[in-house]
């Protein structure tokens, strides 16, 4: 699949921002006044300005509010009342917090939901697709799961939790990266079930149906970089997981090591979701001959 | 909106003949005029005179070698478009219900004043049959040229698909796959017509019919050879001469 950069910003950005109101819902840290605004623009900012570059690769953004209305069978329309269900909870709760000094618990527990139901709803927009193999298994919501809340976990100041959810995460992508690696072979789709030709011999693809480019081939047949997958996998996990966990666990680390670990994050995680989009072998390509299963 | 019809009144497809299909490119040609003219948005071209053209088509025609394990190798022209499926897995991620498949004959259909050009109805077909128009911003695919088979207005004989009316070589056929009585049901059950990827659920309306295997001719290589054999054995006058004088060199 093609790494568009705005839906790398949107589910990275969204997730760390939704983690982040995941702890402040739970009253991890319990804040208020001014120490809780700052707490709340950092999360509004990161879960909006996600949202806000998701519109950004629509062809028709002006009527993006009409994705309100599909919920009952669209992930994407879930995902758009789940957000602003959670962000608008979340308000009144911020508001409290910061203005009034007091602390609605019950709300916070709601906003924290809403805001886990919003990052489920955007790992099932790629978990639902068949067509998608390596994203279409159980390990796609709980890998962006895990990461959200680990990323929140991180902002939140929740050192020790931080670090433990950071391993789980570590993880849950390793796994993630092991079935992906084998779901195309093990989906049974092939070139000779997507041509009906595999009864006689082997089928091959001999010439493609247009001499230059098109959509399909720019949205899913993005083969650029998947050689660098490896090392890339490498500087992701070390950026991502390894030097946050060891920045978090020494002892009395403050603030400066502590951003520095978010930084190492922030890059880790950019560096995973660009590989999640990159590495993603639509079946489509299979017409092309541009698979190897 | 973007729930499934349980069941649709028709099952109005394509059935095409991978046996007869030259590749000669007609049906996508002449979809292309049609659709740009007609339906919805024009299917637009970038760069079209330039280093670097692509464009919206809504029929694409591969072409795959298949080598048997016995017998000769087979060049195979694969045209693919939209299957209109039954459990169509674009129309149900639609977020804005632009996408939907239509009760009364199962047609499927972009409203494309409703799409929002998000992309994700062509990451969810297995098929490569919906392509995002780059001018337009909106999905584009085959609508089986819905403006076409219920246009009192077109004689009869054009009241088919375009890439159907245009085929020289009969390989397309339009018709309702739902009756199993109708022309099209009956050639899919005579040629063994399958589905493509079934394991993909998506239940294709469109059927393909299997090429048929080649005649094995490498044993007997000069099965034309008779007919080319010198046609004139007993030349007169001057080719006569000619011949006897060149024998004798």
């Amino acid at each position: 699949m093609h790494p568009a950069p705005s839906v790398i910003i949107f589910t990275s950005f969204s997730g760390l921002g939704f983690g982040l109101l995941l702890f402040l819902g739970l009253g991890l840290p319990s804040v208020s006044g001014w120490v809780a605004f700052v707490f709340y623009v950092i999360a509004y900012a990161l879960a909006v300005g996600g949202l806000l570059a998701s519109t950004f690769h629509l062809g028709n953004p002006q009527r993006a509010l009409k994705a309100f209305t599909q919920w009952k069978t669209s992930w994407l329309s879930r995902e758009a009342w789940l957000s602003v269900a959670a962000l608008l909870v979340m308000a009144v709760y911020a508001f409290a917090a910061v203005f009034l000094d007091t602390r609605l618990t019950a709300l916070g527990w709601i906003g924290a939901a809403l805001s886990m139901a919003t990052v489920y709803s955007t790992s099932m927009i790629y978990g639902q697709l068949k067509t998608v193999p390596r994203w279409n298994q159980p390990l796609t919501p709980v890998h962006l799961l895990t990461l959200s809340i680990a990323g929140g976990a991180l902002l939140a100041g929740q050192m020790t939790a931080a670090a433990a959810l950071l391993a789980l995460a570590a993880a849950v992508q390793v796994a993630h990266w092991q079935v992906g690696d084998s779901a195309l072979r093990e989906s049974g789709t092939t070139l000779a079930t997507a041509t009906g030709l595999g009864t006689p011999g082997t089928v091959r693809a001999f010439e493609p149906p247009h001499t230059g480019t098109n959509f399909l081939l720019r949205e899913f047949v993005h083969v650029v970089g998947r050689k660098h997958s490896r090392k890339l996998r490498m500087i992701a996990l070390t950026l991502g997981y390894g030097l946050p966990v060891i920045l978090l666990i020494i002892p009395g680390a403050g603030h400066v090591l502590g951003l520095l670990a978010v930084l190492f994050h922030v890059a880790g995680l950019v560096t995973s979701r660009w590989l999640f989009f990159a590495e993603a072998e639509h079946v489509v390509g299979l017409y092309y001959g541009k698979r190897l299963a | 909106m973007t729930q499934l019809p349980a069941t649709t009144q028709k099952k109005l497809g394509l059935v095409i003949d991978l046996d007869t299909c030259v590749g000669c490119h007609a049906c996508v040609i002449s979809c292309k005029g049609w659709n740009t003219e007609n339906y919805g948005a024009p299917l637009s071209d970038m760069d079209a005179y330039g280093a670097d053209p692509s464009g919206t088509f809504l029929n694409r025609v591969h072409s795959y070698e298949v080598t048997p394990t016995e017998g000769p190798a087979q060049l195979v022209h694969f045209p693919k478009s939209c299957l209109h499926c039954e459990d169509a897995p674009c129309v149900t991620v639609c977020p804005t219900g632009a996408s939907y498949k239509r009760q009364e004959d199962g047609i499927v259909l972009v409203n494309e004043s409703a799409c929002i050009g998000c992309s994700l109805c062509a990451w969810a077909c297995p098929y490569g049959a919906r392509e995002l128009d780059a001018l337009e911003g909106v999905m584009k695919k085959c609508t089986l040229c819905v403006d076409r088979i219920y246009n009192e207005h077109l004689p009869e004989v054009d009241r088919i698909p375009s890439c159907v009316r245009t085929c020289p070589a009969g390989a397309r056929h339009f018709g309702d796959l739902g009756d199993p009585d109708s022309d099209v049901s009956r050639l899919v059950a005579d040629r063994g017509g399958m589905d493509l990827m079934p394991e993909q659920g998506t239940k294709p309306v469109n059927k393909y019919l299997p090429p048929r295997p080649k005649q094995d001719v490498s044993h007997d290589m000069d099965i034309l050879a008779p007919f080319l054999d010198p046609v004139a054995e007993d030349q007169k006058g001057f080719l006569g001469w000619l011949d006897k004088a060149l024998e004798r060199l």
